[in-house]
């Protein structure tokens, strides 16, 4: 198990680099990278400046080296927002992590739910009516399901407030209260896939042989379904989740950010296409792609844990 | 065996087909110290290879036109490596296969194709082996296709194959799932002949069917050697099986040939133990005989095929093994009535015999030029 | 021990046993009898082996005893005494009590039949646990070493805590039947137990079971295909066709003095190692028939080339020779002519013009 570990984080390091070269060979395609970066009525000055911090006139692989180290030493700046863009990202990321954890945590119980309650009653009306729901979940846009809860819930009926965020710190009713709409429009789409996955892999699990090895000893449906078919068939959400997680986090929820209007890394990356702000989309898709690899590394990792064939 | 022994040289009448310009004697399928050997890789940062599986470790023999050979051995034996080989669904990591006369080990696929046509294989497992997508008349339009036959005929030409093994007209538009096990191998068998071939080549065909249904299968196959002139590889688990459609068996343990027998023979005269271990394994559908013979166990699991054991790889589970066993890895020795055997003490062998025992050209190249001792 | 119509039903002695068990699925296609009828009894400690091929409805008769069979679809008549209840019409908790303690079962594939994400140990401690919570965890591992051990399987203490795929197939199945003695059973059901493994293997399992049944005393119903498996074991033997028992008798009785076509067919269609190699196996013709439209009558009567127009009535299961009570077979051929039909050529088998493929 522990060669297994190391062999995937080794693994994991190359791609990290990999992305990185890759990264900076996509942005390598702007033309007039420099004025581009300067933003709006650059001065000679500034521009001379961005040449010489990103290496404009050096060969490419000491850009690679300049670029690289301005990221991770937290010096790369936004020319037309004059921020430095590390630190901004570092304020966003609570907004981001709010939403991504508690919504993590919705829809991974709530799939499990629903997916266990359709299996069980497979055929039947609850299982239909499960069903229907996922169907809704997966089919409908995240940003109509948010615009809609955010203006009859929050606007016309004011239960809940229409959009913003409020710090953990400063209130944490009102930091609640403020997520309530954006964590369900966010699950709503991985609950309806979670619930069908885990409902047919319930279903198949249960005719397994070692199932039936299960009720031959003796055991009630009770413990066959918790210790052997749920134990069995948890182990692919694991995998989606892990990876879907990771998404969310990396700035995947720039939809419902945007509607809700939160100031996450999503919609800062979001704000930053539109402007054509280069910086910003260079460090946040790096950003989002190391957590994704990360992520994922610790998922299949947690995975061999799981399942015991799996330690290649 | 092949080149070397006189007993075996003449070949059946009506040998040569067209295209054939293989001299009068050629075997029809030749197999010359035949190795495949599959690589292991594992490491931590690169994958480097730690060693190898030694599926089929140095196998020779000879199938001579209108034979039936059957090859038995137990899992890991390397006998569906060896015939997969056969037909180049695996490379030959060593030695050389040559189809009258032809060297095809490392052919590529243009000069193969011809040769492909006169060698066919049927697998193991009807359901898997039939594309569930298409039907049969589909199924076997494909090999017609191969073989050159214009598309009017098509139809006529199915219906006749359809008719060789027993099914009839209206199964020709139907999907494989709409058949039985036992069906759905006749429909493997008739693939494999619309190419008009010479040899086929069968992994447990029957393995996967009900007795009654394998025995149905059985006989078909027996009627279409009759009847087509064809030469059979035959691999199965089951030593009844094969040992009702062949003429020779071989024997085959972790990569090895250990015996290679004339079918009457091998009950009654079973010279390596290892074959009298399978032997006495079978439990005969016959309480009385079942009741009355002294069956010897034998114990273990086979050992790991990446590291067999020296010298014979049998010696683990032999209650024959003695120090040269462990060491000297045993040459394929020729007794009578060409029955071959690697071992230092075979068994059911009279002293004389052994005498006029030769060292066969089959044997490994890595075995010594030990003579047996009973 | 014999069953017959007429013998008011009575629990005295047997270990087991069955009354005209009846198994119904409802499909889409409409209803599958796959046990139409079925009954028979077991002894404490003898062997009985239940044979016949796919559509036969023997592994449907194992595991309907055990009550894995249960389903929204799936409908039960008749009877099955054990320890004086009826295992058929229990109800789930109490089936459940019986199932891996009083009988225990062995499937056929050892490769699936253990949960792959569990270590062997506690795969066995569970069965032990949960039908006596009083043993503590590490009393029951002492118990899983020692099963392991006397089924064979070397090093058992440290092999407690390897997974299944760890293990060979032959491993693997001494596995099963380890957990299936863990609380001593008075009858173990063992599905197909060799058919997946090897035939050196496949003998030390068969001489694991021989062995245990001496020292436990503990019944075995052998559901198998396999005719040598049977002449190896068994003392009595069942034969199914399409949902019926169709001959019952002992070991002697069905491989010497067969009274059904079927086990004729059966027979001949074996490839003997220790004879003569013939020119045709005398097989049986046809295929077995759809369990949706059973064939009106006897279910063998489509393919049994000495049918007459009786056959379109069901024959009853009973003796039908005076000096053999217990020897049962549902055929309505008159006993004096079948010693001359049964043979083919030097042999038991099914006589038969041509061969038939439906």
């Amino acid at each position: 198990m522990s060669r297994f570990v190391l062999r995937r984080l080794l693994s994991m390091i190359a791609v990290l680099l990999a992305i990185s070269i890759l990264t900076f060979l996509i942005f390598t395609a702007i033309p007039n990278p420099a004025l581009r970066l300067a933003g709006r009525f650059p001065t000679p000055a500034t521009l001379a400046h961005i040449n010489h911090q990103w290496g404009f006139d050096r060969p490419v692989y000491v850009r690679y080296v300049l670029i690289m180290k301005l990221i991770f030493t937290g010096q790369i700046i936004s020319y037309s927002q004059q921020v430095n863009v590390v630190h901004q990202i570092w304020v966003y990321l609570p907004v981001t992590a709010s939403l991504a954890i508690g919504a993590g945590i919705i829809w991974l119980t709530m799939g499990i739910l629903f997916g266990v309650l359709s299996a069980w009653r497979a055929g039947r009306w609850l299982d239909r009516g499960l069903t229907v729901l996922a169907l809704i979940g997966v089919s409908m846009p995240v940003f109509f399901l948010g615009a809609v809860m955010s203006y009859y819930i929050g606007f016309k009926l004011g239960w809940l407030p229409p959009s913003d965020y409020v710090p953990f710190t400063q209130s944490p009713w009102e930091w609640f209260r403020h997520l309530i709409m954006p964590w369900i429009a966010l699950s709503v789409l991985f609950i309806g896939v979670y619930s069908r996955v885990l409902r047919s892999t319930i279903l198949d699990t249960t005719n397994d042989d070692y199932v039936r090895t299960a009720r031959a000893k003796g055991l009630t449906e009770r413990q066959v379904m918790g210790r052997h078919i749920l134990r069995n068939s948890l182990i692919p959400i694991v995998t989606l989740f892990g990876l879907d997680f990771a998404a969310v986090i990396g700035g995947g929820a720039i939809l419902t950010e945007t509607v809700f209007n939160l100031h996450g890394v999503g919609q800062y990356a979001a704000q930053s296409v539109q402007a054509l702000d280069i910086p910003p989309v260079l460090v946040i898709t790096l950003f989002a792609a190391f957590v994704v690899v990360i992520l994922g590394a610790v998922t299949d990792i947690l995975y061999a844990y799981l399942d015991p064939r799996i330690r290649l | 065996m092949s080149e070397g022994n006189g007993d075996l040289v003449s070949v059946a009448a009506g040998a040569s087909t067209d295209g054939s310009d293989a001299p009068e004697g050629t075997p029809l399928l030749a197999v010359d110290h035949l190795r495949v050997l599959f690589p292991i890789k594992a490491g931590t940062v690169v994958n480097r290879k730690v060693g190898y599986v030694h599926a089929v470790d140095d196998v020779s023999f000879a199938l001579r036109e209108g034979e039936t050979l059957g090859i038995v051995g137990e899992s890991g034996c390397g006998k569906t490596t060896l015939i997969r080989a056969l037909v180049r669904l695996v490379d030959a990591t060593d030695g050389t296969i040559q189809f009258r006369g032809t060297d095809i080990t490392h052919a590529n696929r243009k000069d193969l194709q011809p040769i492909r046509r006169e060698m066919q294989m049927v697998f193991q497992d009807p359901q898997a082996s039939l594309n569930p997508r298409k039907r049969v008349n589909q199924i076997i339009a494909t090999p017609l296709r191969i073989r050159g036959v214009p598309k009017d005929r098509f139809e006529t030409e199915t219906r006749g194959l359809l008719d060789k093994v027993g099914l009839h007209a209206e199964h020709l538009n139907r999907f494989p799932h709409e058949f039985s096990g036992g069906q759905r191998q006749r429909i493997g068998i008739a693939r494999a002949l619309a190419v008009e071939p010479k040899l086929i080549l069968l992994d447990e065909p029957v393995s996967a069917l009900d007795v009654s249904i394998q025995a149905q299968v059985i006989n078909l196959l027996d009627e279409l050697q009759d009847d087509l002139h064809l030469s059979y590889v035959f691999v199965a688990h089951d030593l009844g099986v094969v040992r009702h459609v062949s003429d020779r068996i071989i024997v085959m343990y972790l990569g090895k040939l250990v015996e290679i027998s004339p079918a009457e023979e091998l009950y009654t005269k079973p010279i390596h133990p290892y074959t009298s271990a399978l032997l006495g394994a079978i439990p005969i559908p016959d309480p009385n005989e079942n009741r009355a013979r002294e069956r010897r166990m034998v114990t273990g699991e086979p050992p790991n095929p990446i590291n067999p054991p020296t010298g014979c790889r049998f010696h683990t589970r032999c209650p024959f093994a003695t120090e040269i066993c462990k060491t000297a890895e045993p040459p394929l020795t020729e007794y009578a009535n060409g029955h071959l055997a690697a071992c230092h003490h075979p068994q059911h062998v009279t002293a004389s015999e052994v005498v006029n025992a030769v060292r066969s050209d089959a044997s490994p190249l890595t075995a010594g030029d030990d003579r047996p001792v009973t | 021990m014999s069953v017959d119509a007429r013998t008011p039903p009575t629990d005295g002695g047997h270990l087991l046993e069955v009354e005209g068990l009846k198994v119904s699925f409802r499909t889409e296609d409409g209803v599958v009898r796959a046990v139409d009828g079925v009954s028979f009894a077991i002894e404490p400690g003898e062997v009985v082996a239940i044979v016949g091929e796919s559509g036969s409805g023997k592994s449907v008769t194992a595991m309907t005893l055990m009550g894995l069979t249960r389903s929204p679809n799936a409908s039960f008549e008749g009877r099955a005494m054990f320890d004086g209840r009826d295992l058929v019409s229990a109800t789930d908790d109490q089936l459940r009590k019986v199932r891996g303690a009083g009988i225990a079962m062995v499937f056929q594939d050892p490769m699936s039949s253990l949960d792959p994400v569990h270590r062997i140990g506690k795969q066995i401690v569970e069965q032990i646990r949960v039908h006596d919570k009083s043993v503590s965890k590490a009393q029951a591992l002492d118990r899983a070493a020692e099963l392991m051990e006397r089924v064979g399987i070397p090093r058992a203490r440290e092999r407690l805590r390897s997974y299944p795929h760890e293990f060979s197939g032959g491993m693997r199945q001494r596995v099963m039947i380890a957990m299936a003695l863990s609380n001593q059973p008075k009858l173990l059901i063992a599905d197909e137990p060799t058919t997946a493994l090897d035939v050196t293997i496949q003998a030390q399992i068969l001489d694991e079971l021989r062995q245990l049944r001496g020292e436990t005393g503990a019944a075995i119903i052998l559901v198998t295909h396999d005719l040598g498996v049977v002449a190896d074991i068994a003392d009595r033997i069942v034969v199914m066709y399409a949902g019926r028992v169709v001959e019952q008798g002992t070991l002697d009785e069905i491989f010497y003095d067969p009274q059904h076509p079927y086990t004729w067919g059966l027979l001949g269609s074996i490839t003997r190692i220790d004879r003569d190699r013939s020119q045709r196996l005398p097989a049986i013709p046809g295929l077995p028939p759809s369990l949706l439209r059973p064939p009106e009558g006897c279910h063998f009567r489509p393919r049994c080339p000495h049918a007459f127009d009786r056959c379109t009535q069901v024959p009853e299961l009973k003796a039908r020779l005076a000096d053999a009570p217990d020897h049962l077979d549902r055929c309505w051929i008159e006993p004096e002519r079948k010693r001359s039909l049964r043979v083919v050529g030097d042999q038991i088998g099914l006589a038969s013009e041509q061969a038939v493929v439906s």
